[in-house]
């Protein structure tokens, strides 16, 4: 049905990873922050994986919509 | 020390929170106007890939109360919590996908409810219909209750305002996009409960030193603790199943595995609405057959992801200087603040955002699960079969709507029950297990044997049930205070029939007797009735009549079949690494 819903899923965690990775690194020089976190920025880590996980979605999604473009195009170029 | 917990959250955290409700919300916008008909609405229209599905599948059931469950758990019986995965959940989902999805895809049937009408009869439809449908309501109402009262700790929401907020939400996108935007949702939610909680166990991993650091902790617990159990009690899952006072949990090796391992989950997993509607919503009766298998994989491994927090937070706590230490109630652990007190120790604002997000979306999945279950056995079995027979499907349409914002309204009434009574709860919720436990050996029955007859299933679905609450009415755990834990036939907690060693036990063998009777009473009714369903009629759902699936035009990998083999493989792996 309509949507590919790894489109919005990479969008929303590119997004999210984004928003974490450059929050974490602004505050990478203030230990108090990472004290819970063992002095990990974890921020920035998380944040990192989820803008890369993000990413893929949406390199997924968008390549597998050219090629089903591509496919229709034929198909009409034919019929 | 202080254990009182009080986030204060910054806005980083609000914006998290923000972008994912918008995000949640949008799908249920962008799919709203392909919601033309009630198939597409309550069925998703049958078109979804096996992929997603099967994620959905397993995402449903992974509701804010299973992770903080889970993590409760992890902490109250060790890592023999993995048995509800690995001999639990998993043997279920293959025998689902291989044995019986062919019935509940192949049929016409568009609930399980309606699968026992065209297999028995109405009254054993009906039956299981109204069950189901008041179950459902009233676990999400459960659930937004537990979430509520959370939320009400951590942050100072208002009651009032976090369950109006969360149940308009879910309506929302379950109003506007129907079963095809939960699922889509419960895809998204899934990936972030994921993401949300990798860094809780990737954190307290390093805080404990690690595996190995986390057994020796585990050690010292086991070994002082009242019962003196061996050393791996709380960190192997069957070395110490031989006896049931040799593990926290309390239970031998036959009753886990009968009572959890056959009768519990099989009657989960293969009879529950709610996770057999995901793949039934799938595009193919191979997607649909490959649903549970899929959903198997990552199902393997959310152990480490919702039992370790529990066990980490234990070994904390015995830490004398790790500043964490989980509150008491009534003089033992308070289970339930596992999962909260580990995201307010380790995950600072920014990762906190994101762990309260994980567990909002762990809600919201397993809420919009029981909503569009709800509304369509609401619509088909009971609005469409004994109320309105024969309107337009424009009208059934209409009436899906209304159920799902009735399912919420009655939700939502439901958590205020919940909230003002809590043994009212209790009491409701043994009910429904007593009605689930024996359900599985009707199923079995139709779908394996076609001398099987409605007045047997439904007679044998009434004795079952009955054995169960007859059963719990003599028993009760050892150190139960109240009759809601059992021997309420008898009138008291201290003269019952059989103590047994924990509460689990007793639910396992409450299932195991019902299930045994519901068994033998089909068979022996059904043989003393005659069937009248004529072979013809019984064609697709049951197994000796229906043709095997196709699949020689399928590669060998994508066969059910060796999917199959493989999750086994693995499960069977993860139970010897962790014996």
């Amino acid at each position: 049905m309509g949507i590919d819903i790894k489109f919005p899923i990479g969008l929303m965690f590119s997004i999210l990873g984004a928003v974490l990775a450059i929050y974490g690194f602004i505050t990478r020089s203030n230990p108090e922050v990472y004290q819970k976190s063992l002095d990990i920025n974890i921020n920035l880590f998380t944040g990192l994986i989820m803008l890369g996980f993000g990413l893929m979605m949406l390199l997924i999604s968008l390549l597998q919509r050219k090629k089903e473009n591509g496919r229709k195009q034929s198909e009409t170029g034919n019929g | 020390m202080d254990t009182e917990i009080h986030f204060t959250l910054g806005w980083i955290d609000w914006a998290i929170m923000g972008i994912y409700v918008v995000f949640t919300l949008g799908i249920g916008f962008i799919l709203r106007r392909y919601m033309k008909s009630s198939h597409q609405f309550l069925m998703a229209g049958k078109s979804i890939p096996a992929w997603i599905t099967g994620l959905a599948f397993i995402s449903t059931n992974l509701g804010a109360l299973e992770v903080i469950g889970m993590a409760a758990s992890g902490a109250k019986y060790g890592w023999a919590t993995c048995h509800f995965y690995w001999v639990g959940a998993i043997p279920a989902m293959i025998f689902l996908g291989l044995f019986m999805m062919p019935f509940y895809y192949g049929s016409k049937a568009r609930s399980v409810p309606e699968y026992l009408k065209f297999r028995f009869d109405e009254k054993t439809r009906g039956f299981n219909a109204f069950s189901f449908a008041i179950m459902t309501v009233l676990a999400s109402g459960i659930s937004m209750y537990a979430l509520a009262v959370l939320m009400e700790t951590l942050i100072g929401w208002d009651f009032t305002m976090s369950i109006i907020i969360s149940a308009v939400i879910v309506l929302v996108y379950t109003y506007l996009g129907g079963l095809t935007s939960a699922i889509y949702n419960e895809v998204l939610q899934f990936f972030l409960i994921v993401v949300g909680f990798l860094p809780l166990v990737f954190l307290g991993l390093k805080g404990i030193g690690g595996w190995e650091e986390l057994k020796i902790r585990l050690a010292d617990v086991a070994l002082n603790s009242d019962h003196s159990y061996a050393a791996g009690a709380y960190t192997e899952t069957w070395r110490h199943m031989h006896s049931s006072q040799a593990n926290p949990m309390g239970v031998e090796w036959f009753g886990m595995v009968m009572g959890l391992g056959f009768v519990l989950s099989f009657g989960y997993w293969c009879t529950n609405f709610l996770v057999v509607q995901r793949a039934m919503a799938a595009n193919s009766m191979l997607a649909a057959r490959r649903t549970p298998l899929i959903g198997a994989m990552p199902k393997m491994f959310l152990p480490f992801l919702v039992i370790l927090p529990g066990m980490i937070a234990l070994a904390l706590t015995t830490l004398p200087d790790s500043g964490f230490e989980l509150p008491l109630k009534n003089g033992d652990y308070d289970y339930d603040k596992v999962i909260p007190m580990m995201l307010g120790h380790y995950f600072p604002t920014g990762v906190l955002g994101l762990g309260l997000t994980a567990l909002m979306a762990s809600f919201m999945s397993g809420m919009a699960g029981n909503v569009t279950a709800f509304n369509t056995v609401w619509t088909y079995d009971i609005y469409q079969s004994y109320l309105a027979p024969g309107k337009s499907d424009n009208h059934y349409l209409w009436m899906g709507r209304m159920a799902t914002i009735a399912g919420v309204v009655v939700s939502i009434g439901a958590a205020y029950v919940a909230k003002l009574f809590n043994n009212v709860m209790d009491f409701l919720q043994l009910v429904f297990a007593f009605i689930n436990a024996p359900l599985f050996a009707t199923f079995l029955l139709g779908m394996f044997w076609k001398r099987a007859t409605g007045h047997g299933a439904f007679y044998g679905l009434l004795s079952g049930t009955t054995a169960a609450a007859i059963h719990h009415g003599l028993t009760a755990p050892y150190n139960a205070t109240t009759l809601i834990k059992g021997g309420w036939l008898v009138g008291s907690v201290d003269k019952v029939l059989y103590s047994y060693p924990s509460e689990m036990a007793q639910n396992f063998w409450t299932a195991i007797f019902a299930f045994t009777t519901c068994f033998v009473v089909t068979i022996v009714i059904s043989l003393a009735t005659k069937q009248k369903k004529s072979e013809e009629e019984l064609k697709g759902l049951v197994y000796s009549l229906t043709p095997r699936p196709k699949e020689k035009d399928v590669i060998w990998y994508q066969r059910p079949a060796f999917l199959a083999v493989i999750v086994a493989v693995i499960a069977i792996i993860l139970n010897i690494i962790y014996w």
